[in-house]
């Protein structure tokens, strides 16, 4: 792996609420052109990992880099695509204009979007396949559709580096495809995609990385070298390695309880 | 009309649009009772801002107004932080809290002041002409057209300019955050907006119910209208014409001004929550019931395709048998049928039913089980 090429670094972190550690001395390395996913158990910090990386919640301890400089100063080169449920769908706008939003880092403060933004805006649900849906209150989209939106948006963004928390969560079969073969489309355009993810099953076949976590880092590498039973035990507890690895899909019946089934 | 009676109606409806324009933010941000709060704890803003400048017109009392409106924000945003009690508890704890030092501040050491308590609670807009705005002796009109005309320019600037960030920071606060839009100073910044249009406006129709014209025209938009554009707008319209209907019932009850606009206010809310288009309680009833017909026109297809073509279906087709397998009354059987013959799903041919292609092809596609096993 060329050092180099870090696209996201992150060392010592440490996130506390109230003196109660919620990630605990985490060092991290995102090599550019990969698609990661984030795993671990319910309450491991995977969301939190996320918005501290992004800037969202300040560090007790410890320091992201994105391209070897401060979030600041990189804001652009960082799109985000946050839980669905972390939005008001009945807010009175149509997904185009959720879309444009994706633009508003590159216009800044006062500027308004025109038609260079509409463009690349109607560009980005094309790619998505959402470009019939453009006028459509948001409110009517269904699920997967809500979600096709939010990934628009963050391609609208046109950054380099993706994080995407759960974009899998609650969407239908074609959605579910759809999105990763757009993941797959920015890795293979040299882009970095990180994935909080909680389906244990489907990581070796969607990612080429993953990262387990569980308040401290477990593992994080390739997928095959993250994904032994040491690990797994280590973050998931017994539970898990006495069935195997090979039985991930009967894993943390409380987690998935609320996902669709896939492949159905 | 005299030029009285048309300054009053003036006054009333600017006041009324510069309200609505922000409410639509508050309410969009599910805040609207932070506009009940900060319009209460204004009056500390006030008194303080008195004290200082001994004089009860001094726009440093805007300013102190401006900042406890935020320190309100503020402290709701604190205590709600500590996850100790709940947004609604907060911010009942907050402004009774700064209110209440304003009363004992008011009575204690303004008492011979003109900071009337029921002034500040009820307003008087009957008496708004008489204060007028005569710079060097020159009469130009009631001083508050000016203040709420001021006022509503500067709202309108202030959602013109930051239209964007304010759209995303209300929408989606983290984006706004990542993108570096600073969403905490747009919300102190919309909190100071509100803070100084419910200052200007409840000398004119008191405290309490300057919030029925900041959260009511914005809460009926949002049931009519679903874009961010056409909800300011119609808002606003809503705002202007709450004002002007309630002027003229206060004239024709011979009541207070500012308890009609806010009544009208409240009833056009009513109406539009019965008879929003689409949101509608009347709307969302009618569709119900819609649904309930057309369900029950496709269990009656859904019976007449399973016995299609077989050797009782000469018996089950019938309608006098709906009533005996479907156990439906003999009134909601024959209004099925009708509804089902009048949609065209259906043909009847004395008692008995059939089917028609139309019928067919759209009991299959709500009931693919049977169209599978035809099929096989």
């Amino acid at each position: 792996m060329n050092q180099a090429n870090l696209a996201i670094e992150i060392t010592d972190l440490t996130i506390a609420y109230k003196e109660k550690p919620v990630l605990w001395d985490v060092d991290l390395e995102f090599p550019e052109g990969n698609l990661t996913a984030i795993v671990g158990p319910n309450g491991a910090g995977k969301t939190t990992l996320l918005k501290a990386t992004l800037g969202l919640i300040p560090p007790s301890a410890g320091q992201v880099l994105v391209f070897g400089k401060p979030l600041r100063q990189q804001r652009r080169l960082v799109g985000y695509v946050p839980q669905r449920g972390s939005v008001d769908w009945d807010f009175p706008t149509s997904a185009l204009d959720v879309v444009m939003m994706g633009r508003y880092g590159h216009l800044g403060w006062l500027r308004r979007p025109g038609k260079a933004e509409r463009d690349l805006a109607m560009q980005a649900l094309h790619s998505v396949g959402m470009q019939d849906f453009a006028g459509r209150q948001i409110s009517q989209l269904s699920g997967g559709q809500q979600q096709r939106v939010f990934l628009a948006r963050a391609l609208a963004q046109d950054a380099a580096i993706y994080l995407m928390d759960e974009p899998f969560q609650g969407v239908d079969a074609v959605t579910e495809r759809a999105i990763l073969e757009m993941m797959r489309r920015l890795r293979d355009e040299g882009k970095t995609v990180i994935v909080v993810h909680h389906d244990l099953q489907s990581v070796p076949e969607y990612f080429d990385r993953a990262v387990l976590l569980n308040v401290r880092k477990i593992a994080s590498g390739p997928v095959h070298e993250v994904f032994t039973d040491d690990n797994l035990r280590a973050a998931y507890g017994d539970r898990v390695t006495r069935l195997g690895a090979a039985a991930l899909p009967q894993l943390e019946p409380e987690s998935r309880a609320g996902l669709p089934v896939m492949g159905k | 009309m005299e030029t009285y009676t048309l300054e009053i109606i003036l006054i009333a409806v600017v006041a009324a649009a510069a309200c609505a324009l922000p409410g639509v933010f508050l309410v969009l941000r599910r805040s609207a009772m932070l506009a009940d709060a900060i319009s209460h704890t204004v009056l500390l803003g006030i008194v303080l801002g008195f004290f200082l400048t001994g004089d009860l017109s001094s726009p440093f009392l805007v300013l102190g107004a401006a900042a406890v409106g935020v320190l309100t924000a503020l402290l709701t945003a604190l205590l709600e932080r500590t996850q100790l009690v709940k947004n609604d508890a907060a911010v009942g704890l907050i402004f009774p809290a700064l209110f209440s030092v304003a009363i004992i501040l008011i009575s204690r050491y303004a008492g011979d002041v003109h900071l009337d308590t029921d002034v500040v609670l009820l307003g008087e807009l009957a008496f708004a002409p008489f204060d007028r705005f005569a710079p060097f002796g020159v009469d130009l009109g009631p001083r508050g057209l000016y203040v709420m005309g001021g006022i509503l320019l500067i709202n309108l600037a202030f959602i013109g300019l930051f239209y964007k960030e304010l759209k995303l920071s209300t929408f989606d606060v983290g984006l706004a955050a990542v993108l570096g839009f600073a969403p905490a100073v747009v919300h102190y910044m919309l909190m100071s907006l509100v803070s100084i249009t419910l200052v200007g406006a409840f000398d004119i129709v008191g405290s309490v119910l300057v919030v029925a014209l900041m959260v009511a025209p914005a809460a009926s938009a949002y049931l009519l209208v679903n874009r961010l554009p056409a909800m300011l707008a119609l808002s606003t319209g809503l705002g202007a014409l709450s004002a002007l209907t309630g002027y003229l019932l206060a004239f024709l009850l011979d009541a207070s001004i500012a308890g009609s606009i806010a009544t009208m206010a409240g009833l056009i809310f009513l109406v539009s929550l019965l008879f929003a288009p689409e949101q509608g309680v009347v709307a969302q009833l009618r569709r119900r019931a819609r649904q309930r017909w057309e369900f029950a026109a496709l269990m009656l297809n859904a019976h007449l395709l399973n016995h299609e073509g077989s050797r009782e279906a000469e018996q089950e087709n019938r309608a006098s048998h709906l009533t005996d397998h479907l156990r439906w009354s003999p009134e909601f059987a024959s209004q099925v049928i009708t509804y089902a013959q009048r949609s065209g799903l259906i043909a009847v041919e004395g008692d008995h039913l059939r089917l028609t292609p139309a019928g067919r092809q759209r009991t299959l596609k709500h009931y693919p089980s049977s169209g599978t096993l035809e099929g096989t």
